[in-house]
């Protein structure tokens, strides 16, 4: 069975198990009157324990480390996109430049249409904004969730299990995490010295 | 009466790249004195020392926006208070051009845009150039 479905149906187990403890509870205390406080802690103390193994159950699917880890990183990841296009529009920009004040020197027929082009190009970097901008809502909902997961941890006093998730990808796969954000990778120079170093040791 | 192409004009977007943008267009289009500011309040700084022509301005900025810088605009007894002023934006809901028009806006441009587009909205706001 597919572990989603194997999930779904843990959680489904779990609610009717508090349906009918709360059930048997309202129906003893309303029907019997002569319902012993026992039978009554018995069937609480079978609600507390489905509520902690809820609890539990929530620790291990590690919510921190969705707060902590997962949405930071997939934040880190779009800044680091506007970030890269804006200087890449800034480059295509200043050559733009560029090319329209060489079109002033050619001049004529020429010149205009050189400079009729470089303005579609201008025209065209206004991606840049729009897409930074889509990029930008989309980074505010991730941290909205961010905050509410913690609230929802807080709340319910969930924690969070010490067993860290295996990496589940094979080994090839597992290397593949780029590309890396600013300061977690290697210069080009650093992989070169890096290379050489290797080379002088397998000599 | 022609427009006069050495009006002030400011451009008001949080994004360096756009304002390059629209000042470059504006700079084909003939215009040669082009102020830039960041966001409402250094826009707000800006018209109240000196004497704007037309303001072109975004609207989603911090701390002020531009819907925010019109309407103190508007609301203001100042003499830039009739300033011709068109909105660029990536804000493309009815609600929100509504809501620039009922604040005072004389034109809605809405992102991505090019040159003709804003020869024209120019136009309708100052007259032919």
């Amino acid at each position: 069975m597919p572990e989603r479905l194997a999930e779904e149906k843990v959680s489904d187990g779990k609610k009717d198990r508090i349906v009918a403890i709360i059930s048997s509870v309202v129906n003893k205390v309303g029907h019997d009157d002569k319902v012993s406080l026992a039978a009554i802690m018995t069937e609480l103390r079978d609600l507390l324990i489905v509520i902690e193994e809820t609890r539990q159950d929530l620790g291990m699917v590690r919510p921190t480390a969705i707060t902590g880890e997962h949405i930071p990183g997939a934040t880190d990841e779009l800044d680091a996109i506007i970030e890269s296009t804006s200087e890449a529009t800034g480059t295509i920009m200043d050559c733009c430049d560029v090319i329209q004040e060489k079109a002033g020197g050619v001049g004529g027929e020429n010149g205009d249409a050189i400079t009729a082009e470089v303005m579609k190009i201008f025209e065209a970097c206004s991606f840049q904004d729009i897409t930074g901008q889509r990029v930008s809502k989309v980074v505010k909902t991730f941290r909205d969730i961010e905050e509410k997961i913690d609230k929802l941890v807080n709340v319910l006093g969930v924690k969070t299990s010490d067993i860290l998730p295996e990496d589940s990808r094979g080994a090839d796969e597992a290397l593949m995490n780029g590309p890396q954000l600013s300061g977690q990778g290697i210069s080009q120079d650093d992989i070169d010295k890096l290379l050489a170093e290797l080379d002088g040791v397998s000599e | 009466m022609a427009v006069d192409m050495n009006m002030n004009v400011l451009i008001v977007d949080d994004y360096t790249t756009m304002l390059r943008i629209i000042k470059n267009l504006l700079k084909q289009l003939g215009f040669n004195n082009i102020d830039e500011a960041t966001d409402g309040t250094m826009a707000l700084e800006k018209v109240r020392i000196k004497n704007y022509g037309l303001v072109i301005s975004d609207w989603n900025m911090e701390p002020m926006s531009g819907f925010e810088f019109l309407k103190k605009i508007r609301a203001s007894e100042e003499k830039y208070k009739t300033v011709p002023f068109i909105m660029i934006t990536a804000e493309s809901k009815t609600e929100n051009v509504i809501a620039a028009k009922k604040a005072g806006v004389n034109n809605y441009i809405v992102k991505p845009f090019n040159a003709e587009t804003l020869k024209g909205k120019i136009t309708s706001v100052l007259g032919d150039f």
